[in-house]
């Protein structure tokens, strides 16, 4: 933990991140905040179907939060809709590439738990008991 | 002040102290540990270890149970530990002690049973750099029809004393304020406040929990209602606090919880309460954390609040100097060491106070990151969060300086 937590990757997208920004005609707008550092997120699907058209966000909080959100758009960007109700803890985790704490956890999962929530009231990914 | 303290002037011997902390000289990631989140909880000396470890091994029994032997030393030990606390903040009586779980339960017993005396209209004025555990309770009785005022807090840091005296109507029946802010580290004036609470015909109750450790309180001399503190922010266990009053004004106040202790006799439909304080102390207490608050008490006498606060003030002033070195840094609060105590919360522009906290940390610097349970203040200052770095007596300038350098790290990984 620590500095090894800032790699290459995590700066990047902190600094330039994906799919910023609001879309014209969201078919959804999910919000969502960190009750812990007051890290907030707000994204906005268009879907065709089940189909992920476009995504995009908007938020403000710390680079493991933001990045993380930044790179899980570009994950479900033309993916079915199911693909994010299958995303785990684990595969947020593999996609930063780092190893995180229990606190920042919460960091890292806030995208992928707006989304879950605002989609299907899902209170938190599916393997977060697995958090010792 | 105290029997047994070092002499005022006499340098205190900080590596010496440093030596009672056992948890002082541990490392994390390989360096030393520098230990900067005294505000969210203090180390404990091993004066106070041992003591816990020792009632559980030599005197462990429930108190005001028992007449063998065990349980009068326990209870001894226990009511040694209230006349120790007395004696600390300078109440009148040990039955002015009330022994809680910790300045959060203590504003919540005020809040509930000097609450339930309250009426629709009535008005409870705090200041918008309270800590959520002075403001959640008292929100609970917006449900009878009791409304929350709030003092300002100006740039600087400081409360708007001027606010008190537009705020404070006849309506006005409890005034709440923090003693020193856990953000800021501003020391407020609180005996101005408790004069100008009484002109007013309001009771006045001062959150203790970030000044206790730092300066020496006298509670007569303040002439506040109550007094609320919590054990681990002053060397002493978690799970033990201290709710002060007024004897006067705990006699007019129900109990807070039912249940064993706090009564004298129990009819199918009703009892007859306890005397004071056990009237306000339902249940076994936590007897172990008021042993090893009583042995932190005469541990910080031993040291002397005095050199404490010397301690404190020259660590302040050294870091207020040294801190802007950092560059592109703001640090909140006053910026004059009379006026605050050794915790600084402050913002690197570019980079998150999580991630600050978390390259720090890197280099074995404990410094808490967030709203600081104080959303209000937050919101006062602009911001979403801080990084709070509170140091304590036992801290050094060095250690200011390894903080000062791993703070330059975070703003090269982020530029
Ligand atoms: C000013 C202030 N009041 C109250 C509290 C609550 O103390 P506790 O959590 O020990 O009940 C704190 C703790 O951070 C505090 O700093």
């Amino acid at each position: 933990m620590g500095m090894d937590m800032y790699a290459e990757n995590i700066l990047d997208h902190y600094k330039n991140p994906r799919n910023f920004g609001k879309l014209n005609n969201p078919t959804g707008t999910y919000k969502d905040s960190n009750p812990l550092c007051g890290d907030e997120v707000e994204i906005q699907l268009q879907l065709s179907g089940d189909k992920i058209d476009d995504v995009a966000f908007t938020g403000r909080g710390c680079a493991i939060s933001q990045a993380s959100t930044s790179m899980l758009t570009e994950q479900i960007k033309g993916k079915e809709i199911g693909h994010v109700k299958k995303f785990t803890q684990q595969d947020i985790v593999s996609m930063l590439g780092i190893s995180i704490g229990p606190t920042r956890m919460k960091c890292a999962l806030l995208g992928l738990r707006t989304l879950q929530k605002g989609l299907w009231g899902m209170s938190a990914p599916s393997d977060l008991t697995n958090l010792q | 002040m105290h029997m047994g303290s070092v002499p005022r002037n006499m340098q205190l011997d900080i590596s010496q102290m440093r030596s009672d902390f056992p948890i002082l000289s541990k490392k994390i990631n390989g360096k030393p540990l520098v230990y900067f989140d005294n505000a969210a909880t203090t180390q404990r000396p091993v004066q106070v270890i041992q003591a816990i470890d020792r009632f559980y091994r030599e005197t462990n029994s429930n108190v005001h149970r028992g007449v063998h032997e065990l349980s009068e030393r326990a209870t001894e030990q226990f009511e040694a530990a209230r006349e120790n606390v007395a004696k600390f903040i300078n109440a009148k009586s040990p039955n002015e002690i009330i022994f809680v779980r910790g300045t959060t339960e203590a504003i919540n017993l005020v809040a509930y049973s000097y609450g339930k005396k309250l009426r629709r209209g009535n008005r409870v004025l705090l200041s918008l750099m309270e800590h959520h555990s002075n403001i959640v309770p008292w929100q609970f009785l917006r449900e009878k029809g009791v409304e929350l005022d709030y003092v300002g807090v100006n740039d600087d840091g400081t409360l708007k004393l001027e606010d008190y005296y537009g705020l404070m109507t006849k309506q006005t029946k409890i005034v709440s304020i923090a003693h020193v802010s856990n953000v800021l580290g501003t020391i407020n004036p609180v005996e101005e406040i408790a004069k100008i609470a009484h002109e007013k015909g309001s009771l006045i109750l001062v959150d203790g929990a970030q000044s206790i450790p730092h300066v020496s309180i006298d509670v007569q001399e303040m002439d506040c209602d109550f007094f609320a503190f919590s054990g681990h922010k002053m060397l002493g266990p978690t799970g033990i606090g201290v709710l002060y009053a007024k004897e006067s004004v705990l006699e007019q106040m129900d109990p807070f919880m039912g249940g064993g202790s706090i009564i004298k006799e129990v009819q199918l439909n009703e009892s007859k309460w306890n005397d004071l304080p056990y009237k306000f102390e339902a249940g076994t207490p936590n007897i172990a954390g008021a042993i090893g608050l009583g042995v932190a008490i005469d541990y910080l006498n031993v040291i002397g609040m005095e050199n404490i606060r010397r301690v404190g003030k020259g660590l302040t002033e050294y870091a207020l100097e040294t801190l802007p070195e950092v560059g592109d840094i703001e640090i909140y609060g006053p910026k004059n060491s009379e006026d605050r105590v050794e915790v600084f919360s402050f913002n690197l522009a570019k980079v998150h106070a999580h991630d600050v906290a978390s390259i720090v940390n890197d280099y074995g610097v404990a410094i808490r990151s967030g709203h600081h349970c104080a959303q209000p203040l937050m919101r006062r200052l602009g911001v979403p969060a801080t990084s709070r770095a509170s140091l304590y007596a036992y801290n050094t300038k060095e250690e200011i300086d390894l903080f000062i350098q791993s703070l330059k790290k975070a703003k090269e990984v982020f530029n």
